[in-house]
């Protein structure tokens, strides 16, 4: 502990739980400078839905799978699409990056940082894994705690100086290298609905017209093609640890259940009502059925991660509900550009 | 997924919380749902941490038979691997590769031991010896 008195600070910060927490303290943040905002609508204006399988990168050693944009990607769209100023800083001296925290908590501004997940002492024991893309908004510091709000939990938690420290230069892939970042600006007016605009326009792009193979629309189908490949190519025992992983990145990594189809089903029925566009309605349901084919898809695999398959739970049973989720998916995407397009 | 379909199957948060999701009520619009876990969640993350366990299981066994370092125990109940563990030590990965082994540990500088002691949250008495037998360790750092 070093020479700054522990003076408390208490920042007056709405803390709402949400089921992601990219797109929750984007929300929460806004929120906070009176730009009154759910965490769907944040999580469609940023874009925040994808979808890659790409299998040259492992995560402890297995292909990685993501189903959202990349890291600080929704924050960096939301706040540009509305015209926010945000103060990015990074760190190379851990102390350094506790002090400018310091300096900006005396001057009553809630900062973000990112965090690796391993080091946060209230993380249940369970989701203690090194990954380096968690968000959460320190709102305050009470004698050697921090007060933090975490989107993901509940209610506002605490954490040591030491371990929030650690947790801001967590090392390995992705490091957030004591990222912080706070709104500096926000314009008195903002226009949401030329911002969701966007937000799906970018969305639907990138699921349709990708020209890798691994990613978007093809991207599932490529995994559709894999998955049924798996048992041959990798024996049994590998197969069900890739299985494994697929589900855990669909439904652990960043929540929000079903790979955050149902949260842009979500962003999908406010966007109904802000652009005017009654249709979307059915698409949002759309949106959810294929969200329930997700889902479908995580519990054969974990079936057949528990060895308790039954003699319709197989491999193909996999691989056709992708190619069907593909098929659905990609008939929302293009409905969605025709329909922003007028 | 509709809000009576939102899952409650206790696993992975232990302490009561709840996480929430996006469920649609009987109207048809989306509310936040709380949810306790669910069944396939909790088998895929029981699955990442059998491996863990399984390579804590096997470092220990390799101390034993003589063949590496306390270190390499930590390393693997840290979930770590020698580029992590040299990251987060200051220490470049050969050398920690070295230190893996029981004799080079053996001569370890008291500084270097605090250095590696200090990434782990323990004494460097503690790191210059491994547990008679392993509970669920891992999941309490």
């Amino acid at each position: 502990m070093t020479a700054s008195a522990p003076e408390p600070i208490e920042i007056d910060f709405d803390h709402r739980q949400s089921a992601h927490c990219e797109s929750g303290v984007c929300a929460n943040l806004l929120r906070h400078h009176g730009i009154e905002i759910s965490e769907a609508m944040a999580f469609g204006i940023g874009s925040g839905l994808f979808f890659a399988y790409l299998p040259f990168i492992r995560i402890n050693g297995l292909p990685l799978t993501t189903y959202r944009c990349e890291v600080g990607g929704i924050i960096k769209r939301v706040t540009r699409r509305l015209g926010c100023r945000v103060h990015w800083q990074k760190f190379r001296d851990p102390d350094k990056a506790m002090h400018a925290l310091d300096e900006r908590l005396a001057q009553g501004i809630p900062v973000a940082c990112r965090t690796g997940g391993y080091w946060l002492p209230y993380f249940p024991p369970a989701f203690r894994f090194h990954f380096n893309m968690h968000n959460l908004v320190v709102c305050g510091k009470a004698e050697y705690q921090y007060i933090i709000s975490d989107p993901v939990f509940p209610d506002k938690e605490r954490c040591s100086r030491r371990d929030l420290s650690r947790a801001r230069f967590a090392k390995g892939a992705l490091a957030p290298k004591g990222s912080m970042y706070f709104l500096e600006a926000v314009p008195d007016t903002i226009d949401l609905a030329a911002a969701a605009r966007q937000g799906i326009r970018e969305v639907c792009r990138r699921m349709l017209n990708t020209p890798v193979p691994l990613i978007g629309i093809r991207g599932i189908r490529y995994l559709a093609r894999q998955v049924e490949k798996w048992p041959r190519k990798l024996g049994e025992e590998r197969t069900v640890l890739y299985i494994g992983q697929l589900i855990r990145m669909q439904e652990e990594l960043g929540t929000g259940g079903a790979g955050f189809r149902f949260m842009f089903a979500a962003f999908l029925q406010e966007a109904a009502d802000l652009l005017d566009l009654p249709r979307f309605l059915e698409l949002s349901r759309s949106m959810t059925l294929a969200g329930d084919q997700w889902r479908k898809f995580a519990v054969i695999g974990g079936r057949i991660c528990k060895g308790r398959a039954s003699a319709d739970d197989h491999h193909a049973a996999m691989a056709a509900l992708l190619q069907t989720i593909a098929a659905d998916e990609a008939a929302v995407y293009r409905e969605l550009l025709q329909l922003i397009k007028e | 997924m509709k809000i009576e379909e939102v899952p409650q199957d206790q696993g992975m948060i232990t302490d009561g919380r709840r996480e929430v999701c996006y469920a649609v009520d009987d109207q048809g619009r989306y509310v936040l749902a709380g949810s306790a876990g669910w069944e396939p969640k909790n088998i895929a993350n029981r699955q990442a941490w059998d491996r863990i366990d399984q390579t804590v299981a096997a470092t220990l066994d390799r101390i034993r038979a003589g063949k590496a370092s306390p270190l390499a125990y930590y390393m693997a109940l840290n979930q770590m691997d020698v580029g992590l563990l040299a990251k987060y030590a200051g220490i470049g990965r050969l050398k920690v590769w070295l230190h893996l082994k029981p004799g080079p540990f053996g001569r370890l500088s008291p500084a270097v031991l605090k250095r590696y002691a200090d990434v782990f949250d323990i004494s460097a008495d503690t790191l210059k010896s491994v547990p008679e037998d392993r509970g669920d360790g891992s999941r309490d750092r």
